[in-house]
């Protein structure tokens, strides 16, 4: 049996296949169980240090990465800038470097610029997993949408996915752009025309500019949040109008020929892109989403950790039983 | 892999003569089936289980609760093998306190999965008794384990593999010596 591998570093969906997509997911799913033990834990990360390095504000998705590896049993370290050295003039790389100079095998890494984990991964031989880098990818919540999605419909292949708010701005709607193509969903983006890049089409993207459309042609709605600084910088008029002709509203959803999934990366400002009742209604998976995160993140850690192919060999000749 | 150097040392009646003697001697070495679970380890120990499970089921009146285990990230050997191996389901469907656990398996070979599947199994509960049964001993142990109970005992050479396949997933029982698989 021949299973893909992920490689030394998770950077972000464009470079991986479908293969490698779907084996995440496919992990995955052993490991939503290991989180409804008595005991949640098992040891198969066992002697691994992992820091998380976070130059930008996170509470969820730090969190979620510290679940998961101290589920798999590794020990983790927590830097967020402020307070370290980093606030000294501390380079990237030498934050690194140090952090390797402890010995240390992987590192989870968040950042304000885009293409600061791939910066990273080419300078230290630990594995790096991109928490978020500036508006260029957020591969784990990508991972954990289409888990998510997976879930509710046994498949990602012909589902239509509308990802609604900023796109410009946002990495998380760039990671499930590339990821769901990938698996053979149809994707489209709905936003106002100063929060929609140029060009998005030709990431094989529909574009739709009313949100009453996009809601008509969608099984499921990636409801992005609104960054409220976007609105200081003159993106959008006002939160009110954002939400009038925006808001993913229940009365907009009951104009819908049939009923979607609704999916929301957090934190959510209730009232601004979706309506209170629809993020706590029947069609919500928000929560689930917060849920599968643990899982796809474990693994992902279990896939990128060891697993060093020029010690395979030998380990086989040692009679394992498991020969699959 | 060459046909020749594959040999059948039991076909589907000689396994199931084996099954057949193990269910009996499974509800005898717990004192009958009031605390007995089974639990098989995936994939093929989990077949075997179910079997087991069944033929129990029959001579005895009596549904055995029936688990199954991957000690996937429980192996001792995770930090040097690669790429990483597919984890399968893990279900265990009673609290395991009190219990007599009969761990299913279908090859004893080192030890290193047995050994994975006690400390897995700690982490569920504290049975009154944990057994192991196998429908082949081959011999070659680099650990102090030994079955309870033995269906088939195979004479193998540490080089060679021994196959059990099972209909469920190979469309057919038997149990087969690869010379020289164990590479």
């Amino acid at each position: 049996m021949t299973v893909p591998t992920l490689g030394k570093d998770l950077l972000g969906l464009e470079p991986l296949t479908k293969e490698q997509i779907q084996l995440v997911l496919d992990t995955a799913e052993p490991f939503k169980e290991v989180s409804e033990r008595t005991i949640k834990k098992v040891p198969a990360l066992r002697g691994k240090t992992i820091v998380n390095l976070f130059f930008e504000a996170s509470t969820r998705t730090r969190i979620s990465f510290e679940f998961a590896e101290k589920r798999l049993s590794a020990d983790t370290v927590n830097v967020v800038a402020a307070g370290s050295a980093v606030q000294k003039g501390e380079t990237l790389v030498d934050t690194a470097r140090n952090l390797e100079a402890m010995r240390i095998d992987m590192v989870v890494m968040r950042h304000p610029s885009s293409g600061a984990a791939k910066f990273l991964a080419e300078r230290i031989p630990s594995n790096v997993i991109n928490g978020g880098d500036g508006t260029h990818e957020h591969p784990t919540q990508a991972l954990l949408d289409m888990l998510t999605i997976r879930d509710k419909f046994g498949r990602l292949d012909g589902l239509k996915v509308c990802i609604c708010g900023d796109i410009t701005h946002s990495r998380v709607a760039r990671s499930n752009i590339w990821g769901l193509r990938k698996l053979g969903a149809e994707v489209a983006v709905c936003g106002p025309q100063s929060l929609m890049p140029g060009g998005i089409e030709g990431l094989g993207v529909t574009v739709f500019r009313r949100i009453e459309e996009a809601i008509e042609w969608a099984d499921v709605l990636n409801i992005l949040r609104l960054q409220l600084e976007r609105m200081k910088a003159g993106y959008i008029p006002s939160l009110r109008e954002y939400y009038r002709v925006f808001g993913v509203t229940l009365e907009r959803l009951e104009q819908a020929p049939h009923d979607l999934l609704i999916l929301h990366p957090g934190p959510m400002n209730r009232g601004v892109e979706i309506d209170s009742r629809v993020a706590d209604g029947p069609h919500s998976v928000i929560l689930d989403q917060v849920t599968n995160g643990v899982a796809v993140r474990m693994a992902v850690l279990y896939l990128l950790a060891g697993g060093r192919p020029e010690l395979a060999e030998a380990a086989k000749g040692s009679g394992r039983e498991v020969e699959e | 892999m060459t046909p020749s150097e594959r040999k059948i040392l039991h076909d589907d009646s000689g396994v199931g003569a084996a099954l057949e003697r193990m269910s009996r001697e499974i509800v005898q070495f717990a004192g009958g089936t009031d605390r007995l679970v089974l639990v098989g380890i995936q994939r093929r120990g989990s077949d075997l289980a179910e079997r087991l499970c069944r033929m129990i089921a029959e001579a005895e009146g009596a549904t055995v609760p029936l688990g199954v285990m991957d000690i996937t990230l429980y192996r001792d050997d995770l930090q040097t093998i690669g790429p990483r191996p597919v984890v399968g389901e893990t279900r265990l469907p009673v609290d395991l306190d009190d219990r007599w656990v009969m761990i299913v398996d279908d090859v004893l070979f080192t030890g290193r999965t047995i050994r994975a599947a006690l400390d897995q199994l700690a982490d569920f509960g504290r049975p009154a008794r944990i057994g192991l049964s196998v429908l082949v001993d081959r011999g070659g142990r680099e650990l102090p384990i030994q079955a309870d109970i033995v269906g088939l005992k195979v004479d193998a050479q540490s080089s060679d593999r021994v196959d059990v396949l099972v209909a469920e997933l190979d469309g057919r029982d038997a149990v087969e010596l690869v010379h020289g698989g164990n590479t």
